[in-house]
């Protein structure tokens, strides 16, 4: 992220280790859109309607995969998710900060 | 520019404002204080729901970050409106402001006999005082000597990816000049702390940023609830952040790139220059007023949703990297990066424009909150009231 990020993509991907793009611009489902990936820009098509700054799939994930953007975890995913797919709080869900599942964990103790 | 201009302290600080506040012990005091600042024209009062009830750390945290914020070098003198009952002890707070060498008084409603009076014994002393402070010279001041907070609220995707690391950019200036940068909001780091944890100068400061994110997560598990909807927020939810995680790895970017050299409670001073973390919730007013009674003469705020706040006692810079919002809410941003993510701006020109921008605010320049009269002020809670 050091230098100038290159017009002309659609869609950015942070680090090479990563499962995500986040988008430039609004996606239209069924559009070929492009994305960058360190000095390539690459393609992919979009499944559904990604709003601008939402993170479109760029390879498909398996069920319970650790999900990279930044090259780290942000999260888990919820479902499988393919690639082109949004994907956002229906599929990915966090592994931090879940109060929730530490009061489900209480009452069965 | 290796200089700014600003306002010498006894104690050897330097302010980039000259602030007379007037500061309520406890809410019931809050009335008195807001007529006394409608009177007397550049006066700032930080009105607040505490000061009383209170017990423990929870009394001591409110009572911190008044004598911060009085400490604060933006401030040149103090007015302290008691209601005369409550747990605040007002000469408490004096001597611990007075030990910055700044004028201080005391006004007790129930000893002076009411609300009209304390107004007019106030008006008569905020007069005064002001034209004192109005008297003071400007002086040339060493950019080793600024101390400026990095804040990121109503973040979206664009916090992570332009908006913070041109913010980081301009951190990083501002330690190769010797200066301080204080990063704080425990709750958005939760899930890149060990990436800021490789970057503390020793194990002993790491333990700590782990500790302070233990005990919130710890909070967290007490309510029972996924913090998600809390932060990230609705509107982050809306700007395409997903998760806690994914928040935090975009926020951190804010600090640069520097070492770690130590971290404070909330609202305690600034141990020493460079580069700390404050323990801190990510509210945007509760963060920005522990920063400001931590010492910080100014905070950079990003924001991709956009908002309007500002502080009551430092300047607040408004940054963005979401064009779209830009357009929508010039009114309240100070320096637009959108041009990063159009591809036309690196992350280390868009650092120098911020970093320009700081020393433009430092030097006297108002914030668009500032023009606005944004003074909001709030403090933090970590205890029941009684």
């Amino acid at each position: 992220m050091a230098g100038p990020i290159p017009t002309g993509a659609d869609a950015l991907v942070v680090d090479a280790k990563d499962h995500v793009a986040t988008s430039l611009r609004e996606l239209k489902r069924g559009e070929s859109a492009s994305y960058r990936l360190s000095d390539e820009v690459k393609r992919i098509e979009v499944l559904e309607d990604i709003p601008f700054g939402h993170k479109i799939a760029i390879m498909d994930i398996e069920k319970d995969t650790h999900i990279r953007k930044y090259g780290e975890t942000i999260g888990l995913a919820t479902m499988a998710i393919a690639a082109g797919a949004h994907v956002h709080v229906h599929n990915v869900e966090s592994i931090r900060g879940r109060g929730d599942q530490a009061a489900q964990g209480g009452q069965k103790a | 520019m290796s200089h700014f201009n600003g306002y010498a302290r006894s104690n050897g600080e330097y302010g980039i404002r000259n602030h007379l506040l007037i500061i309520p012990t406890v809410i019931c005091a809050n009335q008195v204080c807001n007529r006394i600042t409608q009177l007397v024209p550049d006066t700032v009062a930080i009105p607040h729901q505490h000061g009383c009830s209170q017990i423990g750390a929870d009394k001591t945290r409110t009572f911190d970050t008044l004598a911060g914020t009085g400490r604060n070098p933006n401030v040149g003198a103090v007015i302290i409106v008691s209601l005369g009952c409550e747990v605040v002890d007002p000469y408490e707070l004096a001597d611990n402001i007075r030990a910055t060498g700044k004028r201080v008084e005391v006004i007790d409603i129930q000893e002076v006999g009411g609300s009209v009076k304390a107004i007019q014994v106030g008006t008569a002393l905020a007069k005064e005082m002001r034209l004192e402070l109005d008297t003071l010279v400007q002086v040339p001041i060493p950019l080793s000597e600024l101390r400026i907070g990095v804040k990121c609220g109503g973040s979206d995707a664009t916090s992570g990816m332009a908006s913070n690391p041109a913010l980081g950019a301009a951190s990083d200036l501002l330690i190769e000049q010797g200066g301080t940068v204080v990063i704080s909001e425990t709750t958005e780091i939760i899930g890149a702390e060990h990436v800021l944890a490789a970057r503390c100068a020793t194990p002993e400061v790491a333990d700590q940023l782990y500790a302070f994110v233990e005990r919130f997560e710890k909070e967290v598990d007490r309510m029972g609830a996924d913090m998600r909807g809390g932060n990230p927020s609705p509107g982050n939810i809306a700007g395409g952040l997903t998760t806690i995680e994914e928040k935090s790895l975009g926020c951190i970017s804010k600090c640069g790139t520097s070492p770690i050299v130590g971290t404070f409670e909330y609202a305690e001073p600034i141990p020493g220059t460079g580069l700390y973390f404050m323990d801190s919730p990510g509210n945007d007013i509760e963060c920005v007023s522990g920063m400001a009674a931590s010492g910080v003469h100014l905070v950079c705020f990003t924001t991709g949703r956009g908002t309007p706040t500002g502080a009551a006692v430092v300047p607040v810079i408004k940054i963005t990297g979401n064009k779209l919002m830009y357009e929508r809410m010039k009114d309240n941003m100070d320096v637009s990066v959108s041009d990063i993510l159009e591809g036309n701006a690196g992350i280390i020109e868009a650092g120098e424009r911020i970093w320009q921008e700081i020393l433009s605010v430092a030097d006297g320049q108002l914030t668009k909150a500032e023009i606005l009269g944004h003074q909001e002020f709030s403090i933090n809670r970590i205890g029941p009231s009684l």
